[in-house]
């Protein structure tokens, strides 16, 4: 009585922390700590499990699981600490991974013990079939996002077909709970068909939704930990669980705002779909020519310029140009020239990405700024600089219609005095669309590597 | 029917949570900066990891002579360590890049 009251006991404190941790992790100022009050609940959370557990359990039993944790342990916090800052979102989707396939592996060992019982195979089922589709999922959208996979695969009339693979699931999983079935083959059926299903799930959906795709999963992988709270009857779970998956959801759907692609056009959507550019040069749907400047005509122009507004994407961030550009910045600072960052809310692969990256090379905080606060701003700037960013400066967001980036939110660079882009080349960026921004009288396009160039420019800048 | 009744009046408390914890879960996450969207969901991908104390249920209760059983619940731990020792590590160095702020 004693053990299970203190283990009770430790859960709740496990759930305090959790709910506590989410919520300091919402302000910059206590984040961290949150984080490290969340880890802490956990720990004490599994300890307690493992110490304070009622039964006989064989010395054999303990090694496994010892085993299992210290292997766990060193793999992720090797993987954790080593992968660079840009690899980061994949990284969390990797990890989100890990815990559907756990959930869906409880559910497998557990079926046979809960013969006869339909609502404990219930949540089992559930559990099987949302952890399943988490895993495959998450590893679809892993591969996406490291670049494994680059274009969306679609089969024909895929949003018909997904949905029937989906019903004809939930049908299947049904029947196993109300048949009473304890049949093996069947549940591997669903456990191999819900891996499958989430795989059909995620090919389809273009690169740069994929933030969207890993948070949903996320709070699928939450919900699935609460159906194995229900199994058990244990409360830290299912609190974990639960406000994971609300937290979640709810996160998604923020996202999602910040793109102006509601929930459903992600899901069925149409990125790219009726809108294909080929991705070769030179076959540009646009008219006019795109002028080219070195190095020097930049650096001339950011020289006299006033006000200097940089932009920077992704493909910065693959450049690992972070640190150089901060050093541009203090150079320009130096000239008494102000220089601001314009941090769109899905720049880089997630929203906060490239806030991470910039804080790295101590950025003052206060340069970032967002995208509603800097908009106004362009008017009365210079010299715009965008560094391997192109969906989010797109103007066909603003004026074609037809464009299935239309109506997100982008940074009005055009407004600018002047607009540098820098590329590596003519391709069309994550969403696979042209940029007209290129093609503007305003534009100079800075062709080469985002770190190479940034350092051309400091030498000439500091030449001047 | 009847075993539906049973199950709400006999997890009559599970229900309450689950209720009031989404609720929790929404007002946590209300009126948070886009700057922190990725260390938050970093952060709750970490929670869910919870999925371990599961895992390791499964272990402690397992027959001692089903290799299967166990071969799949080893994994089961392992998977869930991977998730929230990761999970915990990447957030943390991704707001280690946020405590410089003045």
């Amino acid at each position: 009585m004693e053990y299970i009251f203190s283990l009770e006991f430790i859960y709740i404190i496990a759930s305090v922390s959790y709910i506590l941790g989410m919520k300091m992790l919402g302000r910059p100022e206590t984040a961290r700590r949150g984080n490290l009050i969340a880890a802490a609940g956990m720990t004490l959370a599994i300890f307690g499990t493992l110490f304070l557990y009622q039964g006989d359990v064989s010395s054999q039993i303990y090694i496994l699981i010892a085993i299992a944790i210290s292997i766990g342990t060193i793999i992720g916090w090797l993987v954790a600490k080593k992968v660079g800052m840009t690899k980061m979102p994949e990284l969390v989707s990797l990890f989100n991974g890990m815990g559907g396939a756990s959930a869906a592996l409880i559910g497998l060992i557990e079926f046979n013990h809960y013969l006869g019982d339909q609502l404990s195979i219930l949540t089992i089922i559930a559990g099987i079939l949302i952890g399943s589709i988490s895993f495959s999922g998450s590893m679809i959208a892993w591969a996406k996002l490291n670049g494994t996979l680059r274009k969306p695969l679609r089969l024909p009339k895929y949003n018909i077909l997904n949905t029937l693979f989906l019903i004809a699931l939930l049908a299947f999983g049904a029947y196993i709970i109300m048949s009473g079935s304890d049949s093996q083959l069947f549940l591997y059926v669903l456990f191999f068909a819900a891996l499958a299903y989430g795989v059909l799930f995620v090919l389809p959906i273009g690169g740069a939704d994929m933030p969207v795709v890993i948070s949903l999963l996320n709070s699928f992988t939450g919900l699935a930990a609460a159906f194995g709270g229900f199994l058990y009857g244990n409360m830290v779970m299912l609190t974990g669980g639960i406000l994971v998956g609300s937290a979640g959801t709810l996160l998604t759907l923020a996202m999602c705002k910040a793109m102006n692609r509601p929930l459903v056009k992600v899901i069925f959507g149409a990125f790219g779909e009726g809108n294909k550019v080929e991705t070769s040069e030179g076959s540009s749907k646009f008219k006019g020519n795109v002028r080219e400047a070195s190095a020097s005509d930049v650096a001339i122009l950011m020289n006299y310029a006033q006000k200097v507004i940089i932009v920077p994407g992704y493909g910065l961030a693959v450049a690992q140009g972070q640190h150089v550009v901060h050093e541009l910045e203090q150079l320009l600072e130096k000239k008494g020239i102000e220089v601001k960052y314009a941090i769109h809310p899905v720049a880089g692969r997630m929203p906060g990405h490239m806030n991470v990256l910039l804080a790295e090379t101590n950025v003052d905080y206060d340069k970032l700024a967002e995208m509603e606060d800097v908009n106004p701003e362009f008017d009365n700037t210079d010299v715009v600089f965008v560094l391997g960013a192109n969906d989010v400066v797109n103007p066909a967001a603003h004026n074609d219609p037809s464009s299935p980036i239309y109506g997100m939110p982008i940074l009005d660079v055009e407004k600018a005095k002047h607009i540098i882009v820098n590329k590596r080349s003519m391709k069309p960026g994550y969403a696979g669309i042209e940029n007209e921004l290129f093609y503007n009288q305003k534009t100079s396009m800075l062709f080469g590597d985002a770190k190479k160039m940034i350092q051309a420019l400091i030498t000439e800048l500091k030449a001047m | 029917m009847t075993e539906l009744i049973n199950f709400v009046s006999n997890h009559l408390e599970m229900i309450y949570i689950v209720i009031l914890m989404v609720f929790v879960g929404v007002e946590v996450i209300g009126h948070v900066p886009a700057v922190l969207h990725t260390p938050l969901m970093s952060g709750a991908n970490a929670i869910h990891g919870v999925i371990i104390i599961g895992a390791i249920l499964v272990m402690l209760g397992a027959d001692p002579d089903n290799i299967l059983a166990q071969a799949l619940g080893f994994t089961a731990v392992l998977l869930g360590t991977l998730n929230v020792v990761g999970g915990f590590v990447v957030t943390d160095r991704m707001l280690e890049m946020f405590k410089k702020k003045k």
